[in-house]
């Protein structure tokens, strides 16, 4: 640890590269942890810091009829989601890693494209086509999008755990008479599951957090929680939305600390 | 069999064996069993990305009655609005960038000079905003920004201003969510860079008797330059058709490239000129990108996958 640094500069050489660090590093957290505090706060003011705790504006993100619904939705879609671009980026990332297929210039790059998109291009384009299709305001509409969205991150994580295993493996399992099937079930999966769950919780949190596409293509009784913040936003601030906002934060944690842990697992 | 061809095919050699008929055959049928594979992934992107952004440049071919005309493409240069659209968007973006390196290159810096264990701790301090929502963030900064808000209650708490600021919902509001949003899209790629410096060119310069900032402006910056770029160009694109941030803090008053979009289709129902706005749209991301691309021989979206 100490070779990797071996330069012959002191930290206290240093003190005012750590110190301009450690203001970009305040700046890019103070925002969460602000809205976590005040989300307790007991007055409808957003003063920080709060003068009096409640928890009201949990009581009035659980009671409301509308924002459960609209999370209901974001979480069945995620879910949804998350299933459907982990089997599909999973199957993809296997078929990309043979490198026996041609044009895998064009397969990334169409693979990718939504990375590369602007988002808003593709928000219109897909309500445009949902329109005709009758697929606007429906489950099955959003997690199809949402699952175009997370499918380049699935893709991308896989193939890492994929390129880092030995695909000879999976031959020697299917040279001792294993088929094609049980062979990737038995031994490469088991040996790349923590990619596959990395990208699965990348995917789930993708869907849930997307904004852009989702303003588009879902109302009425598919809103998503997203897509009902937003027009929250629009009119007034809110407090309860930093209730919903400090969920979210958590949430973002836990599925972190879970990719994370996985990826250790390796 | 199977297990044979596959080999053989992998190391392309030409099969002149007795069974090279089978051989084929079989390397054939493990071709379509891979690309099946793929299928369902590249039809799901064809039929939901390529085939509406496809169907919207047709429609931006034509105008309001049906004719084929650059209509909606020549309103661009004529309307004063759009022009005022286009110098925002770009205005924001510059000062984004340009916060997104000031800022980014210190703290990518220093994560890249520390043990790595400090560094894997400091690092969650851009991964935890990076995975979380954009809203989210938004709020956050609407709610420190705003007439009322923080800032301004501290400041004149202090005595430092007599009036309130006008810090949200304008354009300062705009920059500074936006630059919240895309610091980690330059620090990822940038420090990733950075890491891959050799630290033996940086101890060989010192020990031939160059002095810290020497070496740091002699070595280690000019090493540093092409992950910089490649963060300085996906920030600047993703800025470009960039939505929620300006939407929302922007006051009605800072209207970029991808609210003016969605004004078109959503309020006036022009899907021509709303579908144009996005083909150019398109068109200047792509041009970057491939500048980028040409100029320094490697791809932008590597660095996605650090997400």
């Amino acid at each position: 640890m100490s070779m990797e640094n071996a330069l012959p500069i002191s930290h206290r050489q240093r003190l005012w590269l750590y110190a301009l660090g450690g203001l970009v590093m305040l700046f890019l957290i103070a925002p969460s942890v602000i809205i976590v505090i005040m989300s307790f706060s007991g007055s409808s003011l957003l003063e920080f810091p709060p003068q009096e705790w409640s928890l009201r504006w949990y009581e009035s993100y659980f009671g409301s009829l509308e924002w459960r619904d609209a999370t209901v939705v974001s979480v069945k879609v995620a879910v949804m989601t998350a299933i459907v671009a982990t089997l599909l980026g999973t199957a993809a990332a296997y078929a990309i890693n043979a490198r026996t297929l041609r044009l895998t210039g064009l397969i990334n790059a169409l693979l990718t494209a939504s990375l590369i998109i602007p988002v808003i291009l593709i928000g219109i384009g897909t309500f445009f086509l949902y329109a005709r299709i009758g697929l606007n305001n429906t489950l099955t509409g959003l997690v199809i999008a949402h699952t175009v969205q997370a499918l380049p991150l699935v893709v991308l994580t896989v193939l890492s755990g994929l390129r880092s295993y030995d695909m000879n493996q999976e031959m020697v399992a299917r040279s001792l008479g294993a088929g094609r099937f049980s062979a990737f079930f038995q031994v490469t999966v088991p040996q790349i599951r923590f990619s596959i769950v990395s990208g699965a919780l990348f995917a789930f949190i993708t869907s849930f957090d997307e904004v852009v596409v989702s303003l588009f293509i879902s109302g009425g009784e598919t809103t998503t929680l997203t897509r009902r913040m937003f027009n929250a936003l629009r009119d007034q601030i809110d407090p309860t939305i930093a209730a919903i906002s400090t969920c979210l934060i958590v949430l973002s944690i836990v599925l972190l600390s879970a990719a994370q842990l996985f990826g250790r697992g390796r | 069999m199977s297990l044979a061809s596959a080999s053989l095919d992998r190391a392309g050699r030409p099969d002149r064996g007795l069974n090279a008929d089978a051989l084929n055959a079989d390397a054939r049928r493990e071709a379509h069993g891979l690309f099946a594979l793929l299928s369902p992934g590249l039809f799901l992107v064809f039929a939901v990305i390529i085939v509406p952004v496809g169907w919207l440049f047709w429609l931006s071919l034509f105008d309001e009655a049906g004719q084929l005309s650059a209509a909606n493409y020549a309103r661009f240069f004529e309307q004063a609005s759009y022009i005022k659209t286009f110098v925002t968007t770009f205005k924001v973006a510059f000062f984004v960038t340009g916060a997104c390196v000031l800022f980014g290159y210190p703290l990518a810096y220093m994560l890249s000079q520390l043990p790595r264990r400090a560094a894997s701790i400091c690092l969650i301090f851009v991964i935890l905003p990076f995975w979380t929502s954009v809203l989210v963030r938004t709020y956050a900064w609407l709610v420190i920004l705003q007439r009322k808000g923080l800032v301004n209650t501290w400041l004149m708490d202090l005595g430092v201003i007599g009036q309130p600021l006008p810090l949200a919902n304008n354009f300062a509001g705009v920059v500074i969510g936006m630059t919240h949003i895309m610091l980690p899209f330059l620090v990822l790629p940038l420090y990733a860079s950075m890491k891959a410096i050799d630290v033996d060119c940086l101890r060989a310069g010192m020990n031939l008797g160059a002095s810290p900032a020497a070496t740091f402006r002699q070595i280690f910056f000019p090493l540093s330059l092409p992950g910089l770029a490649s963060g300085l160009v996906i920030v600047f694109v993703l800025c470009l058709g960039f939505f929620v941030t300006p939407a929302l803090m922007g006051g009605g008053k800072v209207i970029m490239w991808a609210m003016r979009m969605e004004q078109t289709t959503s309020l006036y129902s022009n899907w021509g000129a709303g579908a144009a706005l996005g083909v150019v749209l398109l068109a200047v991301t792509l041009a970057l990108l491939g500048l980028f691309h040409w100029l320094l021989g490697t791809r932008v979206t590597g660095v996605w996958s650090r997400r």
